[in-house]
């Protein structure tokens, strides 16, 4: 029993993890229905971002992550309007390739610019840690556990309750009908990016102290594994994102744990073969009929 | 009376058809005009170029804005909506998965000033701001008799509250031209005869110009003053109900010609 409690502890924080990834996946989908395939290096720009400024700069934690946000967001809402804006009519398939080409190239400028080499992440937070009872948890999965959740609420605060999560709302709906209401529509696509990736940026910043190690690479197969929480949770909703990311991270863990760590990417693409035969739209996504 | 839009030699075409050819209007503020046609004659496609749909392969629509003409034909959709220009739509698109008050508050996005830091850190600008939207939102829908219904989805809403509810989100714009596309298509008598009264009088409460696209030629000739008739994308009458019931141009393309 212990043990499952540990290991529910350490499934939370990597979910935690997953779960603001997935959330920019998630919404960008929602939005203008494109799966963004570079999300995943977005993340990983945000840890190095991180990195950079607490390595040169010195400065601590908290600044290194808005830093790291605002960066993140910047990229996005570039990437967006450089990438995909002038794809928006085109068919579904001519984004998702270009977002696959956007990945590599965020992957291997960075590799370009800092070097392929595996760097070690400065100590930003203390590795202090308290018992539980039986059960270790350490302050930096408290500082993931919580900043998670903060944003999380800040976010569904955003999308339900003020002006731009309505213009969101509406663009999601119907793009066209949200433009003659006086909605900017590009603008609150941006606006969408912005939100996402600076979410990732955090995302990338809490792993990279968490797992004390990044590299150009890093953000391949979380980004895959965030993309699959978001698929679970049902594409385009928020809470299921969340849901999806939690779900996904302790699974990992438990499967770690108590089967084999050569299992753990296994378990998430079964999850993910599952979900498609059982419930396509996810757990808590819309099963959308076409019209005929 | 005072000219609100002044539209000259307006052309819309695609490919090779001509769906608007050569159109010329001037709606003075206060008017409740119709537009009628055939099916196919190019109504919804002169609308679509009047909100900015379309954008015109010639021809000019001036915007009156306190004095000044604003060329309005070409830009954003959003700018000319922003501009006091709104609309509802022949084939209804509310925001199905939003709440039917939502659906009102979208609407109000250019009226709301806030920003995002002032909301995230729950600034009393944003409190007052989203106050004030509530209270004009409900406003509205008490407006169109919608008000016991505003937290159900707008989906859920019969047909004819659809209608109705499209237009209070039209007037959340607080718009100075209203175009409705169709607003009876589809409604009952009764209904009909209750959208009539409610046309006339959200046009005099927030002193509207109204232009309406309608089929249904009893709620045209009762409440417009006056008439455009388009026909193959040509504007082929325009005048007083009276004058346009004897129009032979009218009957012609109505009824077809005689052999």
């Amino acid at each position: 029993m212990t043990a499952f409690l540990q290991q529910l502890v350490n499934g939370l924080s990597l979910g935690s993890i997953y779960a603001l990834i997935a959330l920019g996946y998630t919404m960008v989908y929602g939005i203008i229905k494109l799966i963004n395939f570079a999300h995943g290096d977005i993340y990983m720009l945000g840890a190095y971002c991180a990195f950079l400024i607490t390595t040169y700069c010195g400065l601590g934690f908290i600044p290194a992550l808005l830093i790291s946000m605002v960066f993140c967001g910047v990229v996005g809402v570039l990437i967006e309007r450089i990438a995909y804006k002038p794809l928006r009519h085109a068919t579904r398939i001519t984004a998702l390739i270009t977002a696959i080409g956007v990945s590599y190239v965020l992957e291997y400028a960075t590799q370009y610019i800092m070097g392929s080499e595996v760097r070690t992440y400065p100590k930003l937070l203390t590795s202090a840690s308290f018992h539980l009872g039986p059960v270790t948890i350490t302050m930096q999965q408290v500082y993931i556990f919580v900043i998670t959740v903060i944003l999380m609420i800040v976010l569904q605060f955003i999308v339900q309750k003020t002006k731009m999560g309505r213009a969101m709302r509406a663009v999601s709906v119907d793009e066209d009908a949200a433009r003659l209401m006086g909605i900017d529509v590009d603008k609150t696509i941006s606006f969408t990016f912005l939100l996402g990736s600076a979410l990732a940026g955090v995302a990338g910043v809490l792993v990279g102290i968490y797992y004390n190690s990044i590299n150009p690479l890093m953000g391949m197969t979380p980004g895959l594994k965030a993309f699959i929480a978001a698929v679970f949770g049902g594409i385009g909703s928020i809470p299921g994102a969340m849901i999806g990311g939690l779900f996904i991270g302790i699974a990992e863990t438990m499967v770690t744990a108590y089967g084999s760590s050569l299992y753990k990417d296994a378990i998430v693409y079964i999850i993910l073969i599952l979900i498609l035969i059982l419930k396509p739209a996810g757990l808590l996504g819309k099963n959308v009929r076409e019209k005929v | 009376m005072k000219t609100i839009l002044n539209v000259k030699n307006l052309t819309k075409n695609f490919g090779g058809l001509c769906a608007v050819s050569n159109v010329s209007m001037t709606i003075n503020e206060g008017e409740l005009i119709g537009l009628i046609g055939p099916n196919g004659a190019g109504k919804t496609t002169l609308f679509n170029l009047l909100t900015g749909v379309y954008e015109p392969s010639s021809g000019l629509i001036e915007l009156m804005d306190q004095n000044k003409s604003i060329q309005i034909g070409g830009l954003k959709p959003y700018k000319i909506t922003n501009l006091g220009v709104a609309r509802t739509f022949q084939n209804i698109r509310l925001f199905k998965s939003m709440t039917v008050l939502e659906n009102v508050k979208v609407a109000m996005h250019k009226n709301i000033r806030y920003g995002t830091l002032a909301a995230i850190l729950r600034l009393p600008t944003y409190y007052k701001e989203e106050k004030w939207v509530e209270e004009k939102a409900e406003e509205l829908l008490k407006e169109v008799g919608l008000y016991s219904l505003r937290n159900e989805l707008a989906t859920n809403l019969p047909y004819g509250k659809q209608r109705r509810l499209e237009i209070a989100r039209a007037l959340a714009i607080q718009p100075k031209i209203l175009y409705l596309d169709e607003p009876a298509a589809g409604m009952n008598p009764q209904e009909t005869k209750e959208l009539t009264e409610l046309i006339d009088h959200i046009r005099e409460k927030y002193k509207l110009t109204v232009i309406l696209i309608e089929h249904d030629m009893s709620l045209v000739m009762k409440i417009c003053e006056r008439i455009y008739v388009l026909n193959y994308g040509k504007m082929i009458a325009n005048g007083t109900p009276e004058e346009i019931k004897q129009n032979e141009f009218v009957v012609k393309a109505y009824l077809g010609e005689e052999i």
